[in-house]
């Protein structure tokens, strides 16, 4: 029997759905005190992947993404990355608390860049960036400083190496963070509302280096946003949380054109 | 009668010694601060614990009171401290008890999304809190260590109770040989207090404008 081209493709990208995949959160679930935040999240990114995350505010889209970089952990349930679980390690036969080591081994695959920059305000530009290639992979100076120059001339600041963040615009110090992140070469990065925080005229700037990173392919980006039409363009899946719940997700095109439940209705609705 | 002239040399060999007492103290304060303050904020609860006690302990007792202890009490124990170090020590781990409030206070005063986004670097709890946190609640601590050092300098006129011969001392000295002129020589003391007091207060600004240099 042969197969048509079309149906050929599907085998194919039905076996890549088979291979282990970069993200994988199971069953998660979120408390702060009394507060169950999270109720339970089932989410996959395969490697490479682009998601987009959209909900109303309050929704735990951050809490996800902090999961993932290990900054909240959960309450229960597991999320592995590459098919090795995050937040604990098997003893036998069953899951305990991982320790910092474990912790630190993984981090290496995710990286994280926040609303709010958090760029270090006592080292340069070039010193945000050179910190942790040099401190944690133990690049020499040489080395991590060609690595950084070559992730700011990426986002458009190559010469900006000996300024402050201080002296730097919203949308320039957001584009240092994306660097700083991006020089670790982490497979999947977590970016949290990362134009959320800059003057309207500053926010294209920054989308625009997301969406080239995002043309590269080889990194799984988790696009945490309220920018609807970049959330389109960029994402290869879009996911729509509300209340703790994953509550719809799909192609853009599906999510936006056509969406299903009546909790997605309304909040398209309600943002446009 | 006597004049300015013969009282200076007096005058300045008790300012030696205390600006001796003053500075080795305040190394001593300033180490036992970070130290101390910093354990505050240990994940180990009996690191926490023993510089809590620290604190609780060194904070609340009277410098004079612990310089009288150090100084006669503690070698009826065996320990025969000179005057200079017991000086410094009781000193020392008075106002080390108040820097380790100032180091401890500083350091949770820098935005917790700095410990972040060390971490989200990877880098491991001691790189975040050398490399990221300290550097910048360093900043901060300098204006209430300023005012530390300041309240440490004029602390010292009580090791004249253990015959140091400070400033204070000597001072005193020349009260009973010149007694008609006491506000003259008391004046002139409160003078000498006041310019090493200005001479701390312009070395923290120097230091809190070199550190802040571009940051701002
Ligand atoms: N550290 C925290 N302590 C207590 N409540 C929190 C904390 N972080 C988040 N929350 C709560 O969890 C819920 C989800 O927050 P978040 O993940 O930030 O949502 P989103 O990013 O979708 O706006 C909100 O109700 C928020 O108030
Ligand atoms: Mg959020």
């Amino acid at each position: 029997m042969s197969l048509t081209m079309e149906e050929q493709a599907k085998q194919v990208s039905v076996g890549s759905v088979n291979k282990v995949p970069m993200v994988k959160y199971t069953n998660v679930m979120k408390s702060f005190g009394d507060l169950e935040v999270l109720h339970g999240i089932d989410l996959e990114m395969q490697a490479g992947e682009k998601i987009a995350l959209i909900g109303p505010s309050g929704s735990g889209k951050t809490t996800i993404g902090r999961m993932l970089m290990t900054l909240e952990e959960p309450t229960s349930g597991t999320i592995e990355v590459e098919g090795e679980h995050l937040w604990h390690v098997e003893k036998k036969g069953r899951l305990v608390r991982a320790s910092e080591a474990h912790l630190h081994q993984m981090r290496t695959k995710i990286g994280m860049v926040f609303q709010h920059f958090n760029l270090f305000p006592h080292m340069k530009v070039l010193g945000n960036v050179t910190e942790a290639p040099r401190k944690v992979l133990g690049l020499s100076k040489e080395e991590a400083n060609d690595r950084a120059i070559e992730m700011l001339r990426k986002v458009g600041l190559a010469d900006k190496l000996d300024v402050y963040p201080a002296k730097l615009s919203g949308g320039q110090k957001q584009r240092v963070a994306i660097a700083r992140a991006l020089v670790m070469r982490p497979k999947v990065m977590v970016f949290d509302e990362v134009t959320s925080a800059l003057d309207p005229e500053l926010v294209g700037e920054v989308l625009a280096v997301i969406k080239e990173i995002a043309e590269e392919g080889e990194m799984a980006m988790m696009l945490i946003t309220h920018e609807m039409d970049f959330a389109r363009e960029v994402a290869d899946r879009v996911i729509f949380g509300a209340e703790g719940h994953i509550v719809e997700q799909g192609p853009p095109e599906q999510i936006f054109e056509n969406p299903q439940s009546e909790r997605l209705q309304s909040f398209l609705k309600r943002i446009r | 009668m006597g004049s300015i002239g013969e009282w200076i040399p007096l005058l300045w060999e008790g300012t030696v010694i205390t600006a001796q007492v003053t500075l080795l103290s305040a190394i001593v304060t300033l180490l036992l601060a970070a130290v101390t303050g910093i354990m505050r904020l240990s994940k180990f609860k009996i690191i926490r614990g023993i510089s809590y006690i620290y604190v609780l302990i060194f904070r609340g007792v009277s410098l004079l009171v612990l310089l009288f202890w150090v100084y006669y009490a503690l070698p009826l124990m065996g320990v025969e401290l000179s005057k200079m170090t017991s000086a410094v020590l009781a000193i020392g781990l008075n106002f080390g008890a108040f820097g380790a409030e100032i180091v401890r206070s500083s350091i949770l005063a820098v935005p917790k999304g700095q410990w972040e986004a060390a971490q989200a670097l990877n880098l491991t709890p001691t790189q975040r809190m050398f490399r990221v946190i300290f550097p910048q609640a360093l900043v901060r601590m300098l204006p209430p260590f300023n005012n530390l050092m300041i309240e440490l300098l004029k602390a010292t006129s009580l090791i004249y109770f253990i015959t140091l011969t400070d400033l204070t001392y000597q001072a005193m000295i020349l009260r009973s040989l010149y007694l008609p002129q006491t506000a003259q020589i008391f004046g002139l003391l409160l003078l000498i207090y006041f310019i090493m007091a200005s001479i701390i207060s312009m070395i923290a600004r120097m230091l809190e404008r070199k550190l802040s240099a571009g940051r701002m």
